[in-house]
């Protein structure tokens, strides 16, 4: 039976062309067969682009630094992520004695799988017109698309937090406690921010929120105070500078993962990466368009050929690789927030902001679409409902950056200490003799 | 062939979040038992999922698992109660009977109840292309007075929460 398809998959498409209807999707052992075959070339193709992220990262912090770089193994240091892995791989396990061990080898799983299984949601490019069907472009074509992310990737700080109290050592577990709270002040916002694009779309499916951009213009220009909420909580969902307080080598060793050695240390880095790729792979489907090819419409009708496929794979990965440059370039350009900044930053505006847009973007659709300005593309190309959404959002990004420009909301390093603030850290160093003779 | 991979998995699902809830009442650490109630929840949405409620299950995995549970886990690890303590619940012969009591009782029930038939609801999933509707309409025409008034009560629990936190001996 399989090689019977197999054969017939290798064989000419035009002599089957009267056998199937291109607009119907794939059933029976042919859907069987390409899930197989997506989730192999996805989970490949995510794997590799995580070990080549760690070599671009090191790359471009060298372009960054106006250094070179990674240069002596492959060329020009392209094999430098294969021997990086092998020496993961050969290096000695460490076990720390007090460890808790069920859960210390537990937690990096914990961390690696939720991070690689949130990308299955993703559409990645236009379906394809097999012989047997129409081809959805992602591994998973679940209707909750979005919510699964969130579920999934909200289960991302078991590994971290269990790293952290599992290894019993005192940096760990205030690296694991800083990360799970950060992770879940963050998660907050970022679901929010999201709400903005599921009103906007009407639904919680990534395909229809791509559609719905095809047909209205990208969610950025819209919805840009959303897009911008997101794009600092997925930072801090990453926990990637400047949010990286699990981690902060500075103050707490290497955080969480001070005691892993090896290949169970690799996980978590590899973790780290792969939700990287999944945090810019959502804020390219939610606010970028997804596979959408800007400026026509001819990649969003049928018939779907395999050039529309390519092309749109390709525009969806440009698109994926400019937000993974982002986050290096962020990393090398803004230094880490303090750690009572970072949560002040959370809980104090970013929350705020996200539920008092919700209320706004609501009000506007509500508005807009009882005055029946038109969601489809009007005049010049461009929507109405779109356009005029998108003036609010610039009136509203002018008013924001304003007051975040005050500097009085994340409590910066110069900002000034509550008489009673001082009066307890006074008492706190008179409290312990040893930390006031040291002259501070 | 369905129906068959439907039975496997609903028995897989099924069986594990019943060991996973029995592991949970027995460990004696509390950080395992709090992971093991994490996979029963785990486990009943995906059982969701196969009753065509993906909303629920999703909502399952990211309120219960992805946010309650890790509450829970955090203050167990900064009260430092992770270690397995020797002290017990079990409370004498008096306990024990009464806990089998009402185990008996709990089984008796489940098995009246499963032979009573129950009406099958058909035709209420309506299309697959939003999930969200069908719960969302009802929630925001019907039932909004519930809905709002259970909000409130939500938000009364957190501010009551803050302030219990707030009257501290060191605040003024």
């Amino acid at each position: 039976m399989m090689l019977a398809t197999l054969a017939v998959m290798a064989s000419d498409p035009v002599v089957y062309h009267t056998y199937y209807d291109p607009l119907v999707p794939v059933t029976a052992l042919p859907w069987l067969l390409y899930t197989i075959l997506k989730m192999i070339i996805v989970f490949t193709v995510l794997m590799v682009g995580v070990a080549m992220l760690t070599l671009a990262e090191r790359k471009i912090s060298a372009w960054i630094q106006d250094r070179i770089g990674p240069n002596r193994t492959g060329y020009g240091g392209l094999l430098q992520p294969a021997a990086d892995g092998l020496k993961n791989i050969m290096k000695e396990e460490t076990y720390p004695d007090a460890a808790y061990m069920p859960l210390f080898i537990l937690a990096p799983m914990l961390s690696f799988i939720p991070s690689l299984i949130t990308f299955a949601v993703i559409p990645f490019a236009a379906p394809f017109s097999s012989r047997w069907g129409l081809v959805e472009m992602s591994v998973a074509d679940v209707p909750i698309g979005f919510l699964y992310i969130l579920a999934i990737s909200s289960l991302g700080v078991y590994g971290i937090v269990l790293a952290g109290w599992s290894s019993n050592n005192k940096y760990s577990l205030l690296g694991g406690l800083r990360s799970s709270a950060q992770m879940i002040s963050y998660e907050i916002s970022m679901g929010m921010a999201a709400v903005s694009v599921l009103l906007l779309s009407g639904n919680v499916s990534l395909q229809a929120i791509v559609h719905q951009q095809q047909t209205m213009g990208w969610n950025v220009f819209p919805l840009l105070i959303g897009f911008f909420i997101f794009c600092v909580a997925s930072f801090a969902e990453t926990n990637r500078l400047p949010f990286d307080m699990p981690e902060a080598e500075s103050e707490l060793i290497a955080g969480y993962h001070t005691e892993y050695s090896a290949m169970k240390f690799s996980m978590f880095f590899i973790a780290e990466y792969s939700n990287m790729v999944t945090a810019s792979a959502l804020m390219v489907t939610l606010f970028f368009g997804g596979w959408d090819i800007p400026g026509t419409q001819w990649d969003n009708i049928p018939p779907w050929t395999l050039l529309k496929f390519l092309l749109t794979l390709g525009f969806f990965f440009t698109k994926l690789l400019f937000f993974l440059f982002l986050y290096m370039w962020i990393r090398w350009t803004l230094p880490r927030f303090r750690y009572d900044q970072l949560m002040s930053l959370g809980w104090k505006f970013m929350l705020p902001l996200a539920l008092a847009y919700i209320v706004i973007t609501g009000g506007a659709i509500l508005v807009l679409d009882m005055l029946q300005v038109p969601r489809s593309v009007q005049w010049f190309g461009i929507s109405p409902f779109w356009a005029v959404l998108g003036v609010l959002n610039l009136v509203l990004a002018v008013l924001v950056f304003v007051i975040l420009d005050r500097g009085r909301i994340i409590s910066p390093a110069y900002s000034r200490l509550s008489p009673l603030h001082i009066a307890r850290l006074r008492a706190m160093s008179a409290a312990r003799p040893f930390a006031a003779s040291q002259g501070d | 062939m369905n129906t068959l991979l439907y039975t496997f998995h609903f028995y897989l699902f099924g069986l594990i979040s019943i060991a996973s809830a029995v592991a949970f009442v027995t460990r004696k650490s509390p950080v395992a038992a709090a992971l093991w109630l994490v996979n029963t929840m785990f486990c009943l949405s995906a059982l969701y999922v196969m009753l065509d409620a993906q909303f629920i299950g999703a909502v399952q995995v990211l309120v219960y698992a992805g946010a309650i549970m890790v509450v829970f886990l955090f203050v167990v690890m900064l009260l430092n109660l992770g270690q397995a303590s020797d002290v017990t619940d079990m409370r004498g012969l008096g306990g024990r009977l009464t806990a089998g009591l009402v185990g008996l009782a709990m089984l008796a029930e489940l098995f009246a109840l499963s032979r009573i038939k129950f009406p099958r609801l058909t035709g209420a999933m309506g299309d697959h292309a939003n999930v969200v509707n069908p719960i969302s309409a009802p929630l925001f025409h019907e039932y909004l007075l519930p809905f709002e008034v259970t909000s409130v009560v939500l938000l009364v629990a957190v501010v009551g929460a803050v302030v219990l936190a707030k009257r501290g001996p060191g605040a003024s």
